[in-house]
């Protein structure tokens, strides 16, 4: 590996490890209204969002009052959004004749960053208008990351409380999640990107006269106050149609440190709030690891991949130097993009600063396995907290605890049916919406409409782009056609199962747990924290991930890395 | 008490003695004569299991497993196909010959075959000792004593609560009840395996309950009957042994949720499978995808499940102990603090002599004479032992009146006028000899009473330490003068102090509760090395600190046989209450043990322990096999269209159909060769759990990702060498 992508990830990665205590700690105080530096200022205007909302902050709701809550939020933010959308060529802020949205794509489009997945079936700057990029995704960037951060809280409290039959309240929960987490740490980051030149301007579209005399129209706009939050809240959803790749999105080699940096913090830094909330930091660390581990094999793998190039290229095209630059920004360099696709894919941001689609084959495995884990390692904003807690720690520990004699217990807590009911049930939810949509799509006309390429090359187009949005990571292999009723539609349909599939059973066992008393933790309980249980997690959930996919991946990276050993090509 | 607690003190360091006798219990006759030892795999009984296990292949009792369900679905599936195929109802597709089909028919069936009869060799014993307790309950009759007082004779079927009837000796006991008249020893083996006979009385809390179907060995008894047919202790143990009522505990059902629910992953990686295979160009074979499908499900563990659940309440049977239900058994597992009554369960519970020391002035040879005499008739077990260690001493100092032998003995007894018996008013016991000389023991207040000075400062002080102790001081006089200080302790039992330390390390607390002073209460339990202890305790106590312990998060074992601990055994989490304990105290505990020997809630906990171990470790076996078989089947369906995923064959497996067929019958023979771990369960020591997981997971996680592969790879190379596939 070039030195260059050895200081990047190292940076990268020493940098997580420094953040995660700081932000871990701070969203800790924060969400449970504890003195913090912003407090003081932003108080007021948290109080005066309770005063016009009617809500009360000092009533918490039970499990089912908690994901009322969730739902409602989600159905009447898909239906505005969806208005909004059909609606966009009337409303004002239209930047240059920009039309309505078809059904289906408005459908697609507004479950899309409700579900914190922002799969993006329209080209950012020729499809959505300013008021919509800023009045409406912007906003669901914010609320959508700050729901995944509410579910994960609300978890955390249900493990550790004793006999309680609350697990907070929602609407305090984003609130506090939007003002004192998402947006104070935005409004920085969009000064720095402005610094590095990203376009901050309500101005339209530019036209401008190259040197050669031709008319070519730039798209410019408020970029940076969306592209912070879009890696922030692991939304991923780009202003642009070429996402990250896009030089106002992310013009130097700085922006695109600083924005994995961004897309990491908040999931690795929740492993630290997990163990206050838990009393002990190491309970947090220990997750921590397990995350790192998974994130950094896969990362060193796609880098080391894309840095060794292709070497089915005739003779005088020699990828060994520069490594396989397809699809990849000469200012990263195809090493930068290998680590950028595993941190966008293993958090579920779905940012792309690279063709996913022109990667090695088994380097575009990284992204696909990463998606079907679960998105926890470490999964988007919350979200990747309690699908490790539930596909990872719930699931572990029930098998594991046996093996110590002992009828298997987290943090205290007996997991027992109903508690395996839902973790099962979010673990089926995943792989029947991946495997389902995706067998679906190669046995239908319409469906087999969609990929650009065919044999193993175009399987895998599919099966990522329902693993991507059943993952709600919204990352495109490309090369697949989405702007289609049907993929618009199932795309959607995946879209919901993965979120609120996961977020109801998650709830609930919040719910069950937080009932539960504690038992009192003694040398025959088998201890959640340390190397052991680091290998454990990571056992349980790639073995997991890999028994659901695993004949899948075979016909598709799998076959094509093989296939392309071999000299055949899609 | 006398004869019960030295039945209990004979019954100690036979540990494993008295596992070998439970292995027989099934054979046992009432009578106790020795039968041919029968173990767990015992030829017979594995034979005898054989019907069984068809009869089990009945869907609608299947349908209670559902990963087994859907492997018999597909087995008749696969079947079916074969035999549309051969014929000729369907064109046979694809190259794969009907053989091949008949071949994974075969296995298919078998692995279900093997799962039923796992379930079947683990009931066996059970159903083998039911049948013999069924032949004690049929054949006996009673002899009721009616209105006007004649006794008629009825079968035991038509006893009825609050019957009397007379038993005499020989006869057997038709009915549970209370002896309300009569003094006889019973001989209990039909019930506990044991022969030595139970002395049984009226009046007193625990030795005037009986059961029926056990024999009066002498004498003449006559019991109130308090159990209507039906109901009786003989039933309710032929219902448990059998495993007639037998109810999945919650660990088992989760542990079945988390079966199906994988299950229903592997259904749609398979299932899928299909259409994927369309896309790339091929239809896939319907038969390699049911056996894809039966290798993927986790069969090994959904074949082994109740026969763990059955075997595992069987070892605790072989244990002699009856536990009411599997949620017991389990939750002894989870226990982390043990309440133990110090008397009868950790010291004998007989306070012994263990040294005699004369007072200043007096030659140690006349103390312990003089505490020889006031013991010599003295019947009591601290009686004897003052004999015996006073013998030993006297033989030591070479006493020249050679009481230490026998005629010495003999000479010194016949210096005795009157024995003075011990009575609870003067608390002293002794002799008036011929002199006309009165020598005495007893506490150490009374005798200073009958002294003619005070009590020499020297031997107060010296009987403070022995109470500081722990022990009891006895002080002995002869007429007005005092001789010295016998100290009488109690002792803890054999092995005990080693079994704490393993539960220690296990992470479970032991607690030591006693009626005694707190001084006394923490000699014994830095002694016996329990953690902590609980003195002066009244059975409120008892409750009172259970519920503390819970409410803290404990789970909280204990042992009684008192009407009074009836309360604390129904609150704690595991009750074991004795066999010779009152009916109330075996009505409210979760166990009973026949051998009414309370240091076996220890190897009840570490069954418990054992059986949850065993399902985990089958478990994670289970799953890890997969790895191998995904590899040996994959690569065999899409060879044919993607030849480059040949690569994944890493096994290097013959052919597609032979790889297939090997990857089902491994699946198969791996469910009968796990049946004796399943039966006997996974070996447990008493570590950490860090340390226990870590060795289990080497063994079952490592192992089953490695074995299969060398299973398979063997299986196939017999395959390929006998042209099967």
């Amino acid at each position: 590996m070039p030195l260059g992508d050895l200081l990047t990830l190292t940076t990268l990665f020493l940098a997580v490890v420094l953040v995660t205590p700081v932000l871990g700690h701070y969203i800790w105080l924060a969400m449970e209204g504890e003195p913090t530096p912003l407090r003081p200022a932003l108080r007021p205007v948290e109080r005066l969002v309770y005063r016009v909302s009617g809500v009360d902050e000092t009533s918490e709701m039970s499990w089912k009052g908690y994901t009322v809550a969730v739902l409602v939020m989600a159905g009447v933010a898909i239906l505005a959004g969806y208005a909004m959308l059909r609606l966009q060529d009337v409303l004002p802020l239209n930047q240059g004749g920009i039309p309505a949205m078809s059904p289906d794509l408005a459908f697609n489009t507004s479950v899309s960053f409700e579900t914190n997945t922002n799969w993006q079936n329209y080209s950012g700057e020729a499809g959505a208008t300013y008021l919509i990029q800023t009045g409406m995704l912007a906003v669901r960037n914010f609320t959508s990351a700050a729901t995944g951060l509410a579910v994960a809280i609300a978890l955390f409290r249900g493990l550790t409380r004793r006999s309680a039959k609350t697990i907070g309240n929602y609407w305090v929960d984003l609130t506090r999640g939007v003002l004192y987490v998402l947006l104070p740490i935005s409004v920085v980051g969009a000064v720095v990107l402005v610094w590095q030149g990203v376009p901050q301007t309500w101005d339209p579209t530019r036209a401008v006269t190259t040197l050669q005399g031709a008319v070519q129209n730039i798209a410019i706009g408020p970029v940076a106050s969306q592209e912070w939050i879009k890696e922030l809240g692991n939304n991923g959803g780009g202003f642009f149609n070429a996402n990250s790749s896009h030089p106002f999105e992310n013009p130097t080699p700085l922006t695109n440190w600083l924005e994995m940096l961004a897309l990491l913090a908040v999931p690795f830094a929740l492993t630290f709030t997990f163990g206050r909330y838990a009393g002990s930091q190491r309970q947090g660390w220990t997750i921590f690891a397990a995350m790192m581990l998974v994130l950094g094999v896969g990362a060193v793998f796609a880098m080391h991949l894309e840095a060794a190039g292709n070497p089915l290229f005739p003779a005088g095209v020699d990828q060994t130097v520069l490594g396989n630059m397809e699809g990849k920004e000469a200012r990263f360099g195809a090493g930068v993009g290998g680590l950028f696709m595993a941190v966008t894919t293993g958090t579920s941001t779905g940012a792309v600063n690279s063709w996913h689609d022109s990667a090695q084959p088994l380097s575009g495995l990284v992204p696909l396995f990463n998606m079907e884990l679960g998105e926890v390692t470490p999964g988007g904003i919350g979200a990747g907290m309690y699908g490790m807690l539930i596909i990872g720690a719930i699931l572990a520990v029930f098998i594991a605890g046996l093996m110590v004699g002992r009828t298997p217990e987290y943090l205290g807590k007996k997991v027992e049916a109903y508690e395996i009911k839902m973790a099962m049930l979010t673990t089926l939810v995943l792989g029947a919406s991946i495997l389902g949509f995706t067998a679906l799509a190669t046995a239908t006309d319409p469906g087999l409409a969609g990929p650009l390429n065919r044999g193993p090359h175009g399987f895998s187009e599919i099966l990522y782009a329902y693993s991507s949005q059943t993952g709600n990571n919204g990352s495109a292999f490309a090369g697949l056609s989405g702007d289609t009723p049907f993929y618009n539609i199932t795309g959607a349909l995946a879209m919901l199962i993965g979120r609120y599939g996961m977020i109801v059973p998650i709830l609930a066992l919040a719910g069950s747990m937080a009932a539960k008393r504690r038992v009192a933790p003694s040398l025959g309980t088998f201890p959640t924290t340390g190397a052991l249980w680091v290998v454990l997690l990571i056992g349980v959930i790639v073995i997991v991930g890999a028994l659901t996919f695993f004949p899948a991946l075979a016909l598709g990276p799998i076959s094509e890395q093989l296939l392309q050993n071999a000299g055949k090509t899609f | 008490m006398g004869i019960a607690r030295s039945l209990m003190a004979l019954d100690l360091g036979r540990g494993t003695r008295r596992f070998q006798r439970f292995v027989t219990l099934g054979g046992a006759k009432p009578g106790g004569e020795a039968p041919r030892p029968r173990g767990v795999l015992d030829p017979e009984l594995l034979r005898a299991a054989l019907p069984h296990a068809f009869r089990k292949l009945d869907p609608r009792l299947l349908v209670r497993n559902p990963v087994m369900f859907v492997v018999e679905l597909t087995a008749a599936l696969v079947t079916i196909t074969w035999a549309a195929h051969t014929t000729g109802l369907e064109p046979l597709p694809g190259s794969s010959g009907t053989g091949f089909e008949l071949q994974i028919a075969a296995w298919l069936w078998f692995t279900v075959l093997f799962a039923t009869y796992a379930e079947a060799v683990a009931e066996a014993r059970g159903r083998a000792q039911a049948a013999t307790l069924r032949r004690t309950r049929s054949e006996t009759t009673a002899r009721r004593r009616r209105a006007d007082g004649l006794l008629e004779t009825v079968g035991s079927s038509e006893l009825r609560r609050g019957d009397i009837i007379v038993v005499e000796e020989g006869q057997t006991i038709a009915g549970d009840g209370d002896v309300i008249e009569g003094v006889g020893f019973v001989n209990e083996a039909a019930i506990t395996g044991e022969s030595a006979p139970v002395l049984k009385e009226p009046g007193t809390d625990i030795r005037s309950s009986v059961t029926g179907g056990t024999t009066l060995v002498s004498d003449r008894l006559v019991i109130r009957i308090t159990s209507n047919p039906g109901e009786t202790f003989l039933d309710r143990m032929i219902a448990l042994v059998e495993g007639a009522k037998r109810q999945r505990t919650p660990n088992e059902i989760a542990l079945a949720i988390l079966l199906a629910g994988l299950s229903i992953v592997f259904l749609m990686a398979t299932v899928t499978l299909r259409p994927f295979g369309a896309y790339a160009g091929i239809t896939v074979d319907t038969v390699a995808l049911v056996a894809l499908l039966v290798c993927l499900i986790p069969t090994t563990i959904g074949g082994l499940l109740s026969a763990i659940g059955i075997a595992g309440m069987d070892r605790v049977a072989r244990f002699n102990v009856l536990a009411m239900s599997g949620r017991a058994v389990e939750a002894s597992g989870d226990v982390d603090v043990i309440l133990l009554d110090k008397t009868g369960t950790i010291t004998y519970g007989n306070r012994l002599a263990a040294s005699i020391s004369p007072a200043p002035g007096i030659p140690e040879a006349e103390a312990v004479r003089a505490a020889l005499l006031t013991s010599i008739r003295d019947e009591t077990p601290e009686g004897r032992s003052v004999v015996e260690l006073a013998r030993k001493r006297l033989v030591e100092l070479d006493w020249p009146a050679k009481a230490g032998d026998d005629a010495g003995l003999a000479a010194l007894a016949a210096t005795i006028a009157e024995e003075i018996p011990f009575r609870a008013e003067t608390r002293t016991s002794g002799v008036r000899t011929v002199t006309s000389g009165l020598v005495l023991k007893g506490a150490v207040d009374a005798i200073a009473g009958g002294l003619d000075g005070p009590l020499p400062p020297d031997i107060a002080a010296q009987a403070d330490r022995i109470a500081d102790a722990g022990a009891t001081p006895l002080a002995i006089r002869d007429d007005g003068r005092v001789l010295g200080l016998i100290e009488l302790k109690d002792t803890v039992k054999e092995g005990l102090v080693e079994r704490f330390a393993e539960f220690r390390r296990m992470g479970i607390r032991t607690v030591m509760i006693t009626g005694d002073n707190p001084r006394t209460a923490a000699t014994i339990a830095r002694e016996a090395g329990v953690d902590d202890f609980i003195a002066q305790a009244t059975p409120e106590d008892k409750i009172a600190f259970i519920r503390k312990a819970q409410a803290d998060g404990h789970l909280v074992a204990m042992t009684g046989d008192g009407t009074n601990d009836a309360p604390a055994l129904a609150q704690s989490d595991v009750g074991l209450a004795m066999n010779s304990g009152t009916s109330a105290a075996k009505e409210a505990a979760n166990m009973v043990d026949l051998d009414s020997d309370p240091t076996k809630l220890l190897e009840v906990i570490a069954i418990g322990k054992q059986l949850l171990i065993t399902r985990g470790s089958i478990t994670t076996f289970s799953i890890a096999n997969d790895v191998a078989k995904y590899f040996a089947i994959v690569p065999a369906m899409f060879v044919s269209v993607y030849p480059q995923l040949g690569a994944l064959n890493i096994m290097g497996l013959a052919t597609p159909q032979s790889a297939i067929l090997s990857a089902v019958i491994f699946n198969a023979l791996i469910i009968i060769a796990l049946i004796p771990l399943a039966i006997r369960g996974v070996a447990f020591r008493a570590a950490p759990a860090s340390e226990l997981l870590r060795r289990n997971l080497l063994v079952y996680g490592l192992g089953g990702i490695i074995a299969p592969f060398l299973g398979i790879k063997a299986i196939d190379l017999l395959v390929a060498a006998l042209h099967l596939a």
